[in-house]
Order: structure tokens, then sequence, then C-alpha cells
């Protein structure tokens, strides 16, 4: 298929459509509203279903019934509305369910802001809701990433029978690049699944359910899901090195759209001599620890770059495990740290490392 | 001899947790019932809320759902939707349905979900021990109303019979109770009607049950059914307080 030049939010809509995805369900927020729009347009030119709904509450809850009867199903928000699909996100990691969540997030905390940001990061990796769960979350930094992880999303979510999120920086949602998509009109529907509910017929009736009252059963299900997001771990993690091939004494770590900066910056300080490199993880749940580990025992000394307070640090923190110093550099608020703000922070650290400063 | 009565093949046959006297159990027949006399069995789907009724999973052989607390009519809208073939039902408590949940029934019943709605209005939250629920009555003493409901300060109970009828779009509303066999009776016939609303794909429809909490209203289950009278029945009104044939907006 040729390229077209698409917005990303719009993007992502037709690339759920490209994996099959039939269902959407969704509440107004910006900066996501093209991607609800542009699907309550094309659902129905496919036979699919679009609805408004009256809350992310509700949302979350729709699509834990869309996916307990083993349909395809995503929605997406901004952070204020994940917030409020707290709830049907840990019910859909309780009950064992594949549904797609995009969160093309904005600045925090509370109303804050609607400029892009990479403010829920930490919500999406770690404190998503209450209980012993996490998501899967894939964070693109271009339009064609977001349409491909949109894609391995509905994928990923089957395979191990979990939530999965796409994390996106507002900007990815609102700009435009040239994308490629399946040459598919429509993925194929979603196998038969033996735990969908889709009425007894020649069977026992089923149970879609996140109660364990029983505390043995409920600590194995808890431990045998564990077991499972290590073997994600093991198989799924993705990450990104860049310029990592020639030695370097500061190794920028970066997600999403601020890594595209980062390259920029990489760029013109290889103008200036200095030999930089950079550890993107794409799959920011589960980290690619051991990857970023090794990437970072290549350095001096690390500089995580975030359009945050320094989410992501805690993680590259744990990858460097004591051994290496992690300097962080962020804006938030809807700022976006520039490529002159990040070559400055490069020399700082370099000139930590001249000075011997731990 | 003639077997005149029997488990219906609706139900599983354990034992139910429900306290002695607690009309939970009826109102299960009554769905137990319809959904083999309809034969939708096989193609039903329901959804247990959180409450007393949290179980309800357990007893109707059909395939179910658990859901979170209120949220039964967004989890019907998202099954209904993906999969408008299967019969989709939910079985809620007051709590669940009037309080935390007001705001998912009705946007399932003013989307003209084709669902059915199985309200349960004991007037008390049951499992939690004896809360003031959002209809418990004015004066009724509760485990946080120990000096009876204040309407001065708790507003008054919600109908939501009554509230969901005033919506514009079509809908199936009636309010039963389980006071006495011959309104048992009655409340079976508006159970079978509202799943036929939905076998039809007619319109939304919702049964509220006027029904007991023994245990928690602190009385013997035959005081339960007549204090549900006294107190209750003046409140609520029982009868259709809504039938889609007489509805003259919409798109039908
Ligand atoms: C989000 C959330 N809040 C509170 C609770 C605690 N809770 C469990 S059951 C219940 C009340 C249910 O009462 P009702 O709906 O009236 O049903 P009944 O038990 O009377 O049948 C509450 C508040 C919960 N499980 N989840
Ligand atoms: S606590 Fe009340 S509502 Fe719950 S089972 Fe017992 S009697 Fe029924």
């Amino acid at each position: 298929m040729a390229k077209i030049l698409m917005k990303g939010n719009e993007a992502i809509g037709e690339a759920a459509i490209k994996a099959g995805c039939l269902h959407f369900f969704g509440y107004p927020i910006t900066p996501q509203n093209e991607l609800p729009e542009y699907l309550s347009k094309r659902l129905p030119q496919v036979g699919g279903k679009y609805i408004q709904t009256e809350s992310e509450v509700a949302t979350s809850n729709m699509i834990f019934g869309a996916a307990g009867v083993g349909v395809r199903v995503m929605t997406s928000s901004s952070s204020p509305g994940i917030s409020l699909m707290s709830e049907g996100l840990s019910y859909l990691a309780g009950a064992e369910l594949p549904a797609v969540i995009v969160n093309m997030m904005r600045a925090g905390p509370g109303l804050a802001g609607i400029l892009p940001a990479q403010s829920d990061y930490a919500h999406a990796t770690r404190g998503t809701a209450h209980g012993d769960f996490e998501l899967i979350v894939l964070a693109p930094s271009s339009v064609q990433e977001a349409v491909d992880l949109t894609i391995l999303s509905f994928e990923l979510a089957e395979k191990y029978r979990n939530p999965v999120m796409l994390l996106g920086d507002g900007m990815i949602g609102q700009m435009m690049e040239p994308v490629e998509f399946p040459d598919v009109e429509v993925g194929p529907p979603m196998k038969a699944a033996d735990w969908a509910l889709t009425g007894c017929k020649g069977r026992e009736p089923r149970l879609v359910s996140s109660l364990f009252l029983d505390p043995v059963e409920l600590n194995e299900k808890n431990h045998e899901r564990f077991a499972r997001y290590k073997v994600i771990k093991d198989n799924e993690a993705r990450h990104e090195l860049y310029n990592c091939d020639e030695p370097y004494d500061v190794l920028i770590t970066a997600f999403g759209v601020m890594s595209r900066v980062c390259k920029s910056a990489i760029q013109e300080l290889k103008g200036q001599g200095i030999n930089v490199g950079m550890f993107r993880p794409i799959t920011v749940k589960p980290f690619p620890s051991e990857q970023c580990s090794a990437a970072i025992f290549k350095s001096k000394r690390v500089l995580d770059v975030e359009m945050n307070m320094g989410q992501m640090l805690v993680d590259i923190q744990l990858a460097a495990n004591g051994k290496r110093e992690v300097d962080f550099m962020g804006k938030c608020g809807g700022l976006t740290p520039s490529i002159e703000d990040v070559i400055e922070s490069v020399h700082s650290t370099l000139a930590k490392i001249k000075g011997g400063v731990a | 001899m003639r077997k005149i009565f029997s488990h219906t093949e609706g139900m599983i046959t354990d034992p139910m947790h429900y306290c002695p006297g607690c009309t939970h159990g009826i109102i299960h027949r009554l769905v137990g019932e319809t959904l083999i006399e309809l034969g939708i069995r096989e193609r039903a789907v329901g959804i247990s809320p959180v409450g007393c009724s949290v179980f309800t999973y357990k007893y109707f052989r059909c395939d179910m759902f658990q859901a979170s607390h209120g949220r039964a009519p967004a989890v019907a809208t998202g099954a209904k939707r993906c999969r408008p073939e299967l019969v989709v039902f939910c079985y809620q408590g007051d709590g669940d349905l009037a309080a935390i949940g007001t705001s998912e029934i009705i946007h399932a019943a003013n989307r003209g979900e084709k669902i059915t709605c199985i309200f349960v209005n004991n007037a008390i939250y049951g499992m939690t021990g004896g809360q003031m629920a959002p209809t418990t009555i004015p004066g009724q003493r509760t485990s946080t109303t120990p000096g009876g409901r204040n309407v001065a300060e708790d507003g008054f109970p919600l109908k939501m019979s009554e509230i969901l009828s005033q919506l514009q779009t079509p809908g199936y509303i009636a309010r039963v109770s389980m006071h006495s066999p011959a309104e048992i009776i009655k409340a079976k016939q508006i159970v079978r009607k509202a799943f036929e609303y939905q076998v039809s794909n007619t319109c939304f429809s919702f049964v509220e049950f006027l029904s007991t909490c023994p245990t928690n209203w602190g009385m013997s289950p035959v005081d339960s059914l007549n204090w549900m009278k006294t107190n209750m029945l003046p409140y609520y009104p029982l009868g259709e307080h809504k039938i889609p044939e007489k509805h003259e907006g919409g798109s039908r």
C-alpha cells in the first residue's frame, strides 16, 4: 500500500480497523478527539460500531463487556479520562480480558493543560489502578510507529489476555506524517475464544469475573499472571538503540516523541565531535531493563530526558543499578525540551564526568 | 404421581447463599423460569453486580459476567452492541443501580440499549451490613441513619422507575413487589414481558422489584413482608410505568 499523509489520531483509528477491531467506545477529550471522530465515520462503513459513552468510567466497563463476549475492542482518551478508566482496567486485568486503550497524554495533574506531555508514564507502568496487575504499554515515537504498535497491541492483548495501552505524547495524535498500512481493508476477526461469553449453546455456561474470594486461589491467580508478565518481558520487550555503535561517554534515555528531539541533538553534537548514544524503550511496560543496562554500562554517565518530572527515571536508575549516575532533564506543563536544551544538558553531564563528580 | 413443581432448568440447583426469608431468591427464580419459557437460556448473558447478589452468576444456568459496582448496564451495553444476537440482562441492587451506578443506568436506558435490567430495591445496602441506600424510605433506621432517614439531610429516596420513565426514549419500565404470592405471579408476567421486548429488539426494559432484607431490617421474614407492604408500597407505586407502545416520540 502506498504511503499517505495522515494525522496520528486518525492513523491509529485506521490501524485498529486494519487489525480487525470493529468496536470503539469513547468519551470526548482533547487531544485525542480526531480518533473517535474518525472512527464514528469509518466504523459504520466497515460494519463496525462506534458508541459515544457517558463517561470514561462507563467506557472502561463497556470495553470490559465487549472484550468479555470475545470481540476486539478499543477505546482512547487522554490523561484525566484515563484516570477514570482505572476501574475498568483493573477489572479487565483481573478477568484476563484483551482490550486496547489509547492514552494521548496531556499535561497534569488535575485538569492542568491540553498540551502534549508524558505525564502518565508512572500511571501507565506502575500505579494504574488497584490490585496486582500490569498493563502492557507501548510508546510510539512517530505516526508510522503508532500504526504498527496499534496493530501489535491487539496481538499482544489477545496472546496474553491482558489489556494493552498505547501511550502517546499528545503530539503523536496531532502531527501529520506519511504512513503505510497493511494491505487489507479490515483485519480478520478475533479467533473464537474458549472463555468468551457467546451464549452456552452446546456447552457449559462460562463466567467472566475478577472475583476470587478464596485467598489461596487468588494468590495462585496473581502468581500465574505475574509469571505471564515475566514471559512477556522475556519475549516482547522492544527498544531502539540510536548511535550506539561508536563509543560514547553519555547515554541519553528518552521515550516517545522526546526521543526524536534527542536524535536531532545527537546529530548536532556529532558535528561538535561528541558522540552520544541513545536508548529508547518502545515497550515501556515491560521495561527492557537488561537491554537498557547493557547500553548504560557502555557509557560513563546517563542523561534521562522526559516531558515530565522524571517518571521513567526510576526505571533508568534501576537499570543503572547504582553503577552509573543518571542525570535528569525534563520540562512539563506542555513544554518540550528543545534540541538546545538537550545539548546543554549533555554538556553539563560531560562536565560532571570530567569533573569527577560521582 | 404428576410432578407439578420442580427446579427450573434456567438455574443451577446449588443451595443459595441468601439469608432465610430474603426475596432475592424468588426474583432469581422468576428470571430463571423466563429464560427457559422464552427459550433464550442458550443465548443469554447475565451480569451480576456488587452487592448481596454478587453471586448471581453461581445460580443462573447461562453465561455470566461479574461486573464492578454499579456498572452492569455499561458492561451490558458493551456485550449487547458487540453481539446483538445475545439476550443480555443485568441484576442489580439499589446501592449498585441507584447510587454508584445512576449514570450508567440512565444512559443505558436513554440510548435505548436492548437489554433487560432486574433492579432489586430492598431499601438498604445488604451486603455491607445495612447502611442507608438511595432508596431507604424517610424515617427508616439503618446502620448509618440511626435516627431514621432524615430527608432534610439525606434527601428523599430515589424512585428509579419514575425517573427512567421520564426519558423520551421508548422503554418498558415496571415496578413489582415480592410481598405476596399474587404479586409474585404478576411479577412473573412482567419479567416475561420485559425479556420479550428485548427478544423482539423493541426497547430497553427494566423491572424494579420491591424486595426484603430481613437480616438488615432486623425483622423476621414475615414481619419483613408486612413492613414492605406497609412502608414501601405507598412510596413506590406498583405497575407498568412506561410501555413502548404508548410512546409518541422516538424512532419506533
Ligand atoms: C467501588 C466500590 N465501592 C464500594 C463497594 C462496597 N460495596 C459492596 S456491596 C455494596 C452495597 C450493595 O448494596 P445494594 O446494591 O443495595 O445491594 P444489596 O446488597 O442490598 O442486595 C457496597 C457499597 C465496592 N465493592 N466497590
Ligand atoms: S443481607 Fe439482606 S439482601 Fe442480603 S441476602 Fe441477607 S436478607 Fe438478603
